[in-house]
């Protein structure tokens, strides 16, 4: 360990490290508004779907009935069921397009006439599919119906003497498998992106500073005159900016623990939880994550002439670990050892399914760590050949 | 001791050193004279190891500077061109930071960095972050740092750059103390009377080559001249630059 010690990267390392941990800004944007941005947003995201759903479940439907007249028994049951039955609107196409009513009922011209032939009698529905609160509203009118359908099918066969089970060929049971917890999951798909882009977000600053920063203030060629290897420089500095990734995503998860503990699940029907070991977990996928995204920014930051000019290069690096979640929601897939490797993609993958409560099995832990930390050492390794070029200190 | 031979170095085809060559002994303070643009910088910058020259070599106490420029450097203190601290941290932190990246111990760094804040005059400066420092006060702080692990060779590229009257005599003096210990020193400047004032030896560099060295008395009797700026116009063959 001492001579470890007293290879050059260790004093490079401390004194980076102190001399951001006394820039403040560098350290909001690392232990505060970047890891607690995620959990904020989730809090925020997590009570507002809380209060909808408990007002949609408790909310009398009020629908609107075009020609209930025509069916008075209909329209009853619907009552008794609790429906508020409204007077319908003048311009019932306009009043769903201006989103004034969710769904309208409306019985059809001939359906009374129908009904007492014994003839399909006519409903239409008129909604709006491509509006997100139409589908529940939707959901709750269907079911209404399809049971006066049912009750009317079977009294019908009764009447003629027939078993009602002959109009039911299939019995169909809705058993839904998902657990508590995977429910949850779904909320907590959220959770990598928001960790991984504090694993860029935690290093970005002392990443820059640390490079193109240390030119532009032209303390680079001092530094470069000492008796210390290039190599040695750039592991300092690659180490302490991986050790600021690393607090700014322990933060995170640490943050969304606790925010987590405060949401009342239980009127939600799913579990939300991170137990301290499926955590512990998350940061050991993530870690190299930290190392991997200092690398990089290390290496573009390096090219920059100047602060703003590597700012700029990282600012559009930070779309990168949105790119993973962003697959998932539109194409989610069955993940393959190639997703596995691949660094950010198989993170988000991996941390969806301890979310869900899932079992990760230790090949694919290490097929994603190993990956990982392979891609970062890659990086890095060309960040040190960087230092090595004379055009590094002098910008030439 | 520096030695530095045939040293050439082009930029992307353009020649900034063409032939530099100049022996720097041990107790002597050299000065590389020369106007702007003449290939000072470049040259300091082979010496220094930052550089690889496109030919030639340095030799510094004997230790060629590409094949082992760890070695090299560690009996090489250099104030390089640009004087950037870390503005975070104070003076006495900077200074620090390099002895530890050079090596010493502990208690060996106390006592140098004493020592430098005393001969520097860096007591009041000390404690405080280098965000702020005036240009004297970095120039100082900068020496502190480059001089820290007590080299026997010392570069410096034009050190009086920015100083005013009181802070120029006072570097004067301190570098002539380092040359009674022994010190091998090797600093550039464009400006004349400032090499007139220190110099045991001068290398005239004009157009990436030397064009003449030796005292500054030998330089007047080589040109003919009894005033050194005439002496210095006369060899380098114009009056350009020659002014600060």
């Amino acid at each position: 360990m001492s001579t470890l010690l007293r290879g050059g990267w260790w004093t490079v390392f401390i004194k980076e490290v102190r001399e951001n941990l006394r820039d403040r800004r560098a350290l909001g944007m690392a232990l505060l508004y970047g890891p607690l941005f995620g959990p904020v947003l989730f809090a925020v995201m997590i009570g507002f779907i809380v209060d909808k759903r408990a007002g949609d479940a408790e909310k009398p439907l009020a629908i609107a009935v075009i020609g209930a007249e025509r069916a008075p028994n209909l329209v009853d049951f619907l009552r008794q069921q609790g429906v508020a039955i409204k007077a319908a609107p003048a311009d019932p196409e306009i009043a769903i397009r201006e989103q004034r009513e969710a769904v309208i009922i409306r019985i059809g011209d001939d359906y009374a006439a129908d009904w007492l032939a014994g003839e399909p009698a006519r409903i239409e529905l008129l909604l709006d599919e491509s509006r997100q609160e139409t589908r529940a509203v939707l959901a709750r009118v269907r079911g209404l119906l399809d049971g006066y359908g049912g009750q009317i099918a079977s009294l019908r066969l009764r009447l003629r003497g027939l078993d009602p089970q002959i109009g039911a060929p299939l019995s169909i049971a809705h058993r839904d498998l998902s657990t508590a917890q995977s429910r949850g999951a779904t909320l907590l798909a959220m959770l990598p992106y928001f960790l991984l882009l504090c694993a860029f977000l935690g290093g970005m600053y002392l990443a820059i500073d640390s490079t193109a920063g240390e030119r532009e203030r032209q303390s680079l060629e001092a530094l470069m005159t000492t008796a210390v290897a290039p190599g040695q420089i750039m592991a300092g500095k690659l180490a302490a900016t991986t050790l600021f990734a690393i607090a700014s995503v322990i933060t995170c998860i640490v943050a969304f623990q606790l925010g987590i503990g405060l949401v009342p699940t239980e009127d939600l029907g799913f579990a939300l939880s991170l137990s301290p070991s499926a955590a512990a977990q998350v940061l050991l996928l993530v870690m190299p994550v930290a190392f991997f995204a200092s690398a990089v920014q290390t290496v573009i930051a390096s090219f920059a002439r100047s602060f703003r000019e590597a700012q700029t290069y990282l600012q559009f690096l930070m779309v990168i670990p949105s790119i993973p979640s962003v697959m998932l929601a539109i194409a989610p897939f069955k993940p393959t050892a190639w997703m596995l490797a691949t660094p950010l993609l198989s993170q988000s993958l991996l941390i969806n399914q301890i979310a869900r409560g899932e079992t990760i099995g230790s090949g694919d832990l290490l097929l994603c760590i190993g990956g990982t930390v392979l891609a970062a050492l890659a990086t890095a390794a060309f960040a040190v050949r960087l230092y090595r070029d004379e055009r590094l200190a002098l910008a030439v | 001791m520096i030695e530095a031979r045939h040293l050439k170095r082009s930029f992307g085809g353009v020649a900034a050193v063409k032939d530099v060559s100049f022996h720097a002994a041990d107790g002597r303070i050299t000065g590389l004279l020369g106007p702007n643009g003449a290939g000072k910088t470049t040259s300091l910058r082979m010496l220094y190891a930052l550089l690889k020259p496109d030919a030639g070599t340095v030799a510094i106490d004997d230790i060629d500077t590409q094949t082992d420029p760890l070695a090299a450097r560690r009996r090489l203190g250099v104030l390089p061109d640009s004087r950037g601290l870390y503005k975070r941290l104070t003076a006495r932190e900077n200074i620090e930071y390099f002895g530890r990246l050079q090596g010493l111990d502990e208690a060996t760094l106390k006592r140098q960095v004493d020592e430098l804040i005393g001969a520097l005059d860096l007591r009041d400066i000390e404690h405080r972050q280098a965000d702020g420092f005036s240009q004297g006060q970095r120039v100082k702080t900068a020496i502190a740092r480059a001089l820290v692990h007590a080299p026997q060779n010392i570069v410096l590229d034009e050190p009086t750059n920015g100083l005013d009257v009181m802070a120029t005599r006072a570097l004067r003096q301190f570098l002539r103390d380092l040359r009674a210990q022994g010190r091998c020193i090797v600093f550039s400047s464009h400006v004349m009377q400032e090499v007139a004032a220190l110099c045991d030896h001068i290398v005239v560099v004009s157009a990436g080559r030397v064009v003449a060295s030796g005292t500054a008395d030998e330089l007047r009797s080589l040109t003919g001249e009894s005033n050194l700026e005439d002496a210095f116009v006369k060899v380098i063959g114009s009056g350009e630059g020659l002014m600060s």
